[in-house]
């Protein structure tokens, strides 16, 4: 299968990244009884003989023997990589796929990216050579990390630019965690906006999440849980929030929860290139469908379900829910109503024990409520993956192209204004070398243009459709 | 003769293998209502057509098995081999890791020049196979980056490489409403470079045997392989083995090449529907009979009307009348929803076929004035039945059938060309706005031509 290389970044990067590896252990233990070492494995693990050493020669076939994620893994403080190399997962790791160091970034994105970028940019390139190395036909980095700090922020954008250059043909999705307005590190919008210049600029699809929306979530579920209300059973494994039947179950940490969601975002997305199914969706579709224009590539995202219920029969009225869900506002992962904004493409990649006349009815049924732009009107990209995930029969991932991303950024940029209008903590900034007053400058500007552009496609929403006239032959 | 089927992208492949599935269930099926002495010369006929004997114990397709991802070709071997009674050639398959993404110019412009010589390579090895090549039949779809790029490039590889071959492609139209967001630039992409390399393009349309499997098969859950059931069933009716003249004492040798010369007289006008009647769920077959001249009847009314099947059909439609003193394109005798034909073909299989009254199908009202009627018409008829239906009547129609659909997707294309949306996902693999405005060209001249027949 292609492969598609996740890099973990920073500390929220690396828990994320740590529930992911658990979470894609125990979806291809799901599926692969024998224990053979499979195309789906490989898009994640190779198969290592480790009797010749970690570095042994990678086995392509045959029983597994000892995987090894495909990964690297980065931070600039010891303390969440050393906890997952000391964890159950420690061996899914080597020393050659992490790049780690002990003080930290201190929330300072000049010195994730330019400080540690700078120093740490030879050791990058070539631990990335080596993993990609291994990789048969590499399709996708994915980096996964926080815009809010130094470290997965910084350094995470100085990676996307370190990719961009060495394998331009790779694509970029970016999974970003965005602070939110209460978030206790006083300079996140900064880190966060120049950020998102490097985003705007590097990135084919960034995936933007907010805690606020992973929070509702797994609040939503205890809620649903406690008050009895569903009736039967809930099964643990199919909790989107779970760890159930994963190596992490005793150690739950405290956003374990929040990230399995994040995690099992990624394990969706991945699905359609991993396992087989009647139409396929694969990353490099992904980009090709949803990103109409190359700065537009914020995508909004939503699972559904949250959780499967212990009675086997789920009839059809279930399986609409689960579409109608995907498009509710408490399903998103970010705080956004895509239903009341303007959609420019959307896709949704179904799991499990879905058909196309399950995807043609629930299309046809919600299309009259949505809002899509003039020149995409039946802008719809589909996917069916036969393999649901754990505990599921069927699961549905959206991702929508909607502006209605855009109050997320101009809430960023309104507390970056707040900040830098009384050129707080800029020192902090600025004497990092190569930092100048032009970066933050030109960030903002950026994102401003971002906004903009989201403004000027919102201005033609309800407005009235004149198709431009067909080209005229002579006959 | 035999014909190279060539399948492309992941639909090419997943219809291919129904495709054959059918054509083998057919031959192994019930024997046919006829003599046994018909039924071994029907099996002999489909077998030098579709498959080549080697030293294998079961049949081994004629394919070419094309992808640019592995999952969908693997799964299809493993499939095909399982049945017991046919297989592929396990070699004689093209796969990589990447996928096109659905961009029509990363498979056209990117992977054909790139793999051309590999590709063209298992073609030439399945053509030498044969005896005799009869042509290509390529199998794909137009929405995505494989089946609707490479397939277009391949196609026009094989018009290179084979220049006195019949090349027939089979091109799947998507949903109407997404499978795919850039499915209207591919498309509009595909039919134009195909038109100029291939001899015919015969459609289906999802949305079409959609509509048949709900209403007609009574399938609930229709899934995709449901759908491509359907399809091979309707291709198989073309395809399988037929007398082409009347008192003909053989099989015809030449499926591909006599289509061609029935159906396509003029390059302009190569876009070939396809309509197969009865169609109904197999459990019910036992309890229905069916009549020709009532099969015969709804099938030309299908053909006036442009019904997409049996049901619904508008009878209200009836053909101009001849001999109005006023030209056709200001007749006010010419209903709006009339279908003008070119060229039909009809083919009949079953019990009885030797007694069928075509003449309706003879009409000169219902064809352009170019062709002489007698021209116009043909049918092809075999006593021996087809997949369990005691009767069936196939229709592949060059008239005015797809005008709507083509017009659809060229005025959706160009809604969304006008806006720039998605062409820098093109260029980045170098095809330009200059190469879609002169693709668009070709489809409004295809679509102003079968406008004013």
């Amino acid at each position: 299968s292609p492969v598609s290389l996740p890099f973990a970044v920073g500390q929220c990067g690396n828990q994320v990244g740590c529930r992911f590896w658990d979470l894609a252990l125990r979806e291809h233990a799901a599926v692969n009884k024998k224990g053979i070492y499979d195309e789906a494995l490989s898009s994640f693990f190779r198969n290592v003989d480790t009797r010749s050493g970690n570095d042994g020669p990678g086995i392509y076939k045959g029983k597994i023997c000892s995987l090894k994620a495909r990964a690297l893994l980065i931070d600039m403080e010891e303390g969440v990589v050393n906890e997952i190399l000391q964890g159950p997962l420690r061996d899914l790791f080597d020393s050659k796929q992490l790049i780690t160091d002990v003080s930290g970034s201190g929330n300072n994105w000049a010195v994730g990216h330019k400080l540690y970028g700078y120093q740490y940019r030879e050791n990058i390139v070539e631990k990335l050579r080596k993993t990609a190395e291994h990789c048969d036909c590499l399709q996708c980095f994915f980096i996964i990390h926080s815009m809010g700090g130094g470290t997965g922020s910084g350094l995470g954008t100085f990676v996307l630019n370190v990719l961009e250059d060495e394998f331009p043909e790779v694509y970029r999705f970016v999974t970003s965690v965005y602070p939110s307005g209460e978030d206790d590190v006083i300079t996140s919008p900064y880190n966060s906006v120049l950020a998102m210049k490097e985003l705007n600029e590097h990135a084919d699809c960034v995936l933007p999440i907010e805690n606020e929306s992973l929070f509702d979530i797994v609040n939503k579920i205890h809620q649903m849980i406690s008050s009895g209300k569903l009736g039967s059973t809930v099964k643990q494994n199919s909790l989107v929030t779970s760890s159930t039947g994963s190596a992490s179950t005793v150690q739950e940490k405290p956003f374990d929860a929040m990230n399995n969601i994040v995690a099992n975002l990624l394990l969706n997305l991945t699905s359609s290139a991993r396992f087989e199914g009647s139409l396929n969706m694969d990353l490099n579709e992904i980009s090709m469908n949803l990103v109409p224009f190359p700065r537009l590539h914020y995508l909004v995202s939503s699972l559904t379900p949250l959780y499967t219920l212990a009675d086997v029969n789920v009839p059809s009225r279930r399986l609409d829910q689960m579409f109608s869900d995907a498009f509710s506002r408490d399903h998103q992962l970010i705080q956004a109503d895509p239903k009341h904004s303007l959609y420019l493409a959307c896709a949704l990649l179904v799991r499990g024990n879905v058909q196309v006349s399950d995807l043609r009815r629930n299309i046809e049924r919600l299309k009259p409520s949505l809002h899509f732009v003039s020149w995409n009107q039946e802008g719809w990209k589909t996917g069916l993956c036969s393999v649901p995930p754990v505990g599921h029969s069927h699961s549905l991932l959206a991702l929508a192209n909607n502006t209605c991303v855009k109050p997320t950024f101009t809430e960023l940029k309104d507390r970056f204004m707040k900040l830098y209008k009384k050129k707080a903590h800029l020192h902090h900034y600025l004497h990092i070398d190569g930092m100048e007053q032009s970066c933050f400058s030109e960030a903002i500007s950026s994102l401003s243009d971002l906004i903009e552009e989201y403004n000027e496609l919102d201005a033609t929403k309800g407005g009235p459709r004149t198709d431009p006239s067909r080209l005229q032959i002579a006959v | 003769m035999s014909i190279v089927t060539v399948q492309l992208g992941q639909c090419g492949n997943q219809i291919g293998r129904e495709v054959f599935n059918a054509i083998c269930s057919d031959v192994h099926g019930t024997h046919g209502l006829c003599s046994k002495k018909e039924n071994e010369s029907y099996h002999d006929a489909c077998k030098e057509r579709f498959f080549c004997e080697e030293e294998s114990e079961v049949p081994v397709a004629r394919a070419v098995l094309v992808d640019m991802e592995p999952k969908v070709i693997s799964q299809t071997l493993s499939v095909a081999a399982r049945s017991g009674y046919w297989k592929y050639d396990d070699r004689s398959h093209f796969c990589q890791k990447q996928g096109s993404g659905n961009n029509w110019a990363n498979g056209y412009s990117v992977h054909g020049p790139r793999h051309k010589e590999v590709i063209m390579n298992l073609v030439q090895k399945e053509a030498e196979k044969c005896d005799r090549l009869g042509g290509f039949f390529t199998i794909m779809s137009m929405a995505g980056g494989t089946g609707s790029g490479l397939g277009a490039f391949v196609t026009q590889c094989l018009r290179d490489a084979f220049p006195s071959s019949f090349i027939l492609n089979h091109v799947i139209w998507p949903y109407g409403t997404g499978e795919v967001i850039v499915q209207n630039y591919n498309s509009v992409l595909t039919l134009s470079h195909l038109y100029q390399s291939s001899d015919a393009l015969l459609v289906h349309e999802n949305d079409v045997i959609h509509k048949i499997c709900a209403q007609l098969m009574n399938i609930k859950q229709i899934s995709f392989r449901d759908v491509n059931q359907v399809i091979a069933h309707q291709l198989g009716s073309v395809f399988q083995p037929t007398y082409t003249a009347e008192g003909g004492l053989r099989y015809s040798r030449n499926p591909l090449g006599d289509l061609m010369e029935t159906l396509v007289p003029h390059p302009e006008f190569k876009m070939l529907g396809l309509r197969n009647i009865p169609q109904m769920p197999e459990n019910s077959l036992a309890y229905s009979t069916f009549s020709w001249p009532g099969l015969i009847k709804h099938l030309r009314q299908m053909l006036i009307a442009n019904a997409k099947m049996e049901e619904g059909i508008d009878w209200q439609v009836q053909p101009p009348r001849l001999g109005s003193s006023l030209p056709p394109s200001h007749s006010t005798n010419r209903p709006l929803h009339f279908n003008t034909s070119i060229a039909n073909l009809v083919i009949l299989r079953g019990k009885d076929t030797h007694s069928v009254d075509l003449g309706s199908f003879q009409d000169p009202s219902l064809y352009t004035s170019w062709l002489n009627p007698r021209d116009a018409f043909n049918a092809w008829k075999t006593p021996r039945a087809f997949n369990k239906y005691e009767k069936s009547a196939s229709l592949v129609s060059n008239s005015q059938f797809l005008l709507k659909p083509l017009d659809s997707v060229v005025g959706k294309a160009w809604n969304m060309f006008a806006s720039k949306a998605y062409i820098h996902q093109y260029t980045k693999f170098g095809i330009e706005e200059e190469d879609f405005l002169d693709s668009f060209t070709a489809l409004e001249q295809v679509i102003s031509s079968y406008t004013i027949l």
